[in-house]
């Protein structure tokens, strides 16, 4: 509703995560217990990982990658397109953004944002193309954007070999681009106490600023709201002067340029190159959060948190004897769930508000008793 | 009350009988102590207010929700009905007003979707195919079952709403204000279809508020306000003054306008206005006429007869084949929607549910929608909340948009109050000419008189509008012209001031030009 702070609105926008990952506790309990482990340990060991510096630092570092991955699929989510390219849209960014910054020799915060720059141009066009295809000959951007991380691997695997645009490592036979020399590296920040060389990704503000800005766009300018309107009734869009077909093409573009920026973290902040062991299914993790934090800038943050945690905890199961896959049930489970329990909140919202209204009205006007 | 022939112990037991019941949702009692009797092989209206009850009523009685007391009785039968399939299965079921139809299948696939026909495990679509052909047939509904729903008439649809009913084994049947996007002669052919139905026994339940219709069909008639039914009668007994009486505990308004204010300032004119789909068909051919300010051009027409698709080109939703559109000074043909909404043109859509809000949004940001370029709404390309917020405010006061805060969602409001907001939100922007597409469809009697009066201000000011009714009262009531279109043409011209609504009809379907 309005952005005035509401209890009872908070309370039920709460309720929705809040059940979803005690369900998804409830189901991990009944693997752990039907594995002949106890849950209850399982869950403080991973607890007790959130009091060591360097996991906190790991946590962070990861949140900041999903969370850039969930705003560029929630770009789309909020006019009902599913980018599922986001993961070849950022791979073939990253890398062609690499080897742009290993290429060049420019000063120092120049040199980062030219690459920062690069990635969200070749995301962007990645996503444009699955924009184009939708709005020129209708395909949908659910096949298509798929069908592109194909091509986006192949491109990626092709161009990523010595004599192209790869260079073979020294003392290993891992290949990458040519490393990003200084200047144009991105260093952390070392805001956690006593995580020694650990240190959390420059690159963090930039996740933060993203944040900021999509919040600001969607909800602050005629744009966020042509954008919404699509999204939740593309008729009355329509009917209300909105260029849908242009509107798809701009969402699309925004969705990729902003998956563009998922590899840079790492990129600018650790690794300084591409190479074969750059991380993958980013896109995929992004999709899931979307979901979770309900494609809200906030909740989008807390969902990145908590699926990082997941993950870098999950190491730690490892000491109790427990599978660390026992992570992936969780997290599959509290995409599930939550899915559902949204629908449900957001029925039972409607019909709140709806018995709401007539109760208010019937308070006012006594004589009018009866709301059908 | 008026009780009449709640006698139960004659020849057979009721089709439905409803005894006292009450239904409240959170503070408010949407049903108390309703009674009500139908008897197999009748009609039996119910009348009232839009909000008196008569949805929460039906809703219970197929199922949808459980009363807090009172009982029900099929046929007899005492029963608990905890869902709309449970009904189905006890014979009840019911034609919502808004058809729950998928345009992209076709009429047989929609009468047996969700109770297809198996046979070894594969869809038996020969057998469907012949048991809608004797539905049809035996009830005179002339449905064909091969044709695309997007294809059909709303009368037709209509009637395949009803044949999906009758397919699942219906007995009882609730028709939720069946007439209202009808034309007379799909009226007329509906009323022969019901009874055709009651003649085989069916029992069925009509919601109306148009009291006319209700006395030429009805065989009972059960008046509904403020949540309980205040009278059962005969349609001998009483007149529709009576009746409108018993509804509201006052006086029908009237639409009539009162003296013309017609300038010779011409605001729109449209010439040779034609519009070809894909397939090469014409849904509009060589239209063209002028609006002056001042001026209310009404245009009659059995709905799908292009009326849609006029008003969706001159908004610039569809782009005309050939043409053009002159608003004021500037041809506006090739101009995109939003910019002829911003040089002057309002919109009020026929269905404002799909077209006119965004039902998941609050109020002030419906105020915005169609005019989010524009004053108070925005400056430059960012948004002003505040602006619109206390914009909204106004609208709401000033065109009594009952709703306790601008913050609810427009979903929590009536279709009465919903309009009130949109013609609100859409005289709001000082518009030059306003497209009115069925601007009082399914609000009630107090909303509709308002927008009514809203309309005949706003044309006292210079407004021009084009009003598109399925209403003929409401059409010549408020008409300084009104011109006939029949399958994309305007076919004829009629004088509101001595056209009757009988010789409109006939005009819309192509028989005699009218006046």
């Amino acid at each position: 509703m309005s952005g005035r702070f509401n209890l009872k609105r908070i309370g039920l926008a709460l309720a929705a995560p809040v059940l979803a990952i005690l369900f998804a506790m409830l189901v991990t309990s009944i693997v752990l217990l039907a594995a002949g482990n106890n849950p209850l340990q399982a869950y403080s060991t991973m607890l007790q990982q959130l009091t060591k510096p360097r996991i906190q630092v790991n946590i962070l570092n990861s949140a900041t990658t999903y969370y850039l991955s969930a705003i560029a699929v929630a770009i789309g989510f909020r006019m009902n397109l599913f980018n599922i390219g986001v993961d070849g849209q950022y791979r073939l960014a990253a890398m062609l953004a690499a080897a742009v910054g290993g290429a060049i020799a420019i000063p120092a915060p120049f040199h980062a944002l030219v690459v920062i720059l690069v990635a969200m141009l070749v995301g962007a066009f990645w996503a444009g193309i699955a924009g184009l295809l939708k709005t020129t000959r209708g395909v949908s951007e659910v096949i298509s954007t798929i069908m592109l991380n194909f091509i986006a691997t192949g491109i990626v695997a092709y161009l990523l070999t010595p004599g192209r645009l790869a260079e073979s490592t020294q003392g290993s036979n891992n290949i990458g681009t040519k490393p990003i020399p200084e200047s144009g590296q991105v260093p952390g920040l070392a805001i956690i106490p006593n995580a020694g060389r650990n240190e959390v990704y420059g690159l963090i503000v930039l996740a933060i600023i993203i944040g900021i800005a999509y919040w600001f766009l969607l909800n602050r300018t005629r744009f966020g709201f042509d954008l919404r309107a699509t999204g939740s009734s593309e008729p009355a869009a329509i009917a209300s002067g909105v260029d849908v077909k242009r509107m798809v093409l701009y969402a699309m573009l925004l969705s990729g340029a902003v998956a563009g920026l998922v590899g840079m973290p790492q990129l600018l902040g650790s690794s300084y190159t591409y190479s074969l062991d750059f991380p993958t299914g980013l896109g995929f993790t992004g999709i899931a959060i979307a979901l979770l934090g309900r494609n809200s800038p906030i909740g989008i943050a807390f969902g990145a948190l908590l699926w990082s945690f997941l993950d870098n905890s999950s190491n730690s199961l490892e000491f109790e004897g427990v599978p660390k896959q026992t992570v992936l049930i969780m997290q599959g489970v509290i995409v599930l769930s939550i899915v559902i329990a949204y629908e449900l909140v957001r029925r039972y919202r409607i019909r709140a508000v709806a018995r709401d209204v007539g109760r208010q009205l019937a308070a006012t006007a006594p004589e009018k008793e009866a709301v059908a | 009350m008026i009780p009449i022939s709640t006698d139960t112990s004659a020849s057979a037991a009721p089709a439905v009988e409803l005894r006292d019941i009450t239904k409240t949702f959170p503070g408010v009692v949407a049903n108390k102590d309703i009674n009500l009797v139908v008897r197999r092989g009748t009609v039996h209206a119910v009348v009232g207010e839009n909000g008196a009850g008569k949805s929460t009523l039906m809703k219970t009685l197929y199922g949808m929700h459980r009363p807090d007391s009172g009982t029900i009785a099929l046929d007899g039968e005492q029963v608990v009905l905890t869902s709309p399939s449970d009904a189905i299965d006890r014979g009840v079921g019911m034609v919502h007003q808004h058809f729950q139809l998928a345009d992209n299948l076709t009429v047989l696939e929609n009468v047996v979707l969700g109770s297809e026909p198996r046979r070894g495990g594969r869809l038996d679509f020969a057998e469907a195919t012949r048991r809608i052909l004797e539905i049809s047939d035996r009830y005179g509904l002339d449905v064909r079952p091969d044709v695309l729903v997007e294809e059909l008439g709303v009368g037709e649809r209509q009637r395949v709403e009803i044949l999906k009913v009758l397919y699942r084994g219906a007995r009882t049947l609730i028709l939720d204000e069946p007439t209202a996007v009808l034309v007379p002669q799909e009226v007329d052919e509906l009323f022969s279809a019901l009874r055709e139905l009651k003649s085989e026994g069916l029992a069925i339940i009509f919601i109306s508020h148009k009291l006319d219709e209700v006395l030429a069909v009805a065989d009972e008639i059960t008046v509904i306000r403020r949540g309980t039914t205040v009278a059962t009668v005969l349609p001998s007994d009483v007149t529709s003054r009576k009746l409108a009486e018993l509804m509201v505990g006052s006086e029908l308004p009237t639409p009539e306008t009162r003296e013309s204010t017609v300038t010779d300032v011409a605001e729109l004119v449209v010439s040779g206005l034609t519009l070809v789909d894909r397939s090469g068909r014409e849904l509009l051919s060589d239209v063209s006429f002028t609006i002056h300010r001042g001026e209310v051009l009404g245009i009659a027409g059995v709905e799908g007869n292009g009326q849609a698709e006029l008003v969706e080109t001159l908004m610039g939703m569809r782009r005309a084949t050939s043409g053009t559109v002159v608003l004021g000074a500037d041809d506006v043909s090739t101009w995109s929607t939003r910019r002829r909404r911003e040089s002057g043109m309002a919109y009020i859509a026929e269905d404002r549910i799909r077209h006119g809000l965004l039902l998941e949004s609050p109020l002030w940001e419906n105020r915005m929608l169609g005019h989010q370029t524009q004053a108070p709404n925005s400056r430059g390309p960012l948004l002003d909340i505040k602006g619109a917020r206390k914009d909204t405010q106004r609208i709401v006061e000033q065109y009594d948009v009952r709703t306790p805060s601008i913050d609810v969602l427009a979903s929590a409001l009536s279709g009465g109050n919903q309009q009130k907001l949109i013609v609100g939100r859409e005289m709001s922007s000082e518009p030059t000419l306003l497209i009115a597409s069925h601007p009082t469809r399914g609000v009630d009697v107090g909303a509709q008189a308002a927008i009514w009066d809203l309309l005949r201000e706003a044309r006292a000011k210079g407004l021009a509008v084009l009003l598109i009714s399925a209403d003929l009262d409401e059409l010549i009531g408020l008409s300084d012209s009104i011109k006939v279109i029949l399958r994309g043409r305007l076919v004829a011209d009629a004088d509101p001031a001595t056209v009757t609504p009988e010789q409109l009809g006939s005009a819309m379907t192509g028989a005699e030009g009218a006046a």
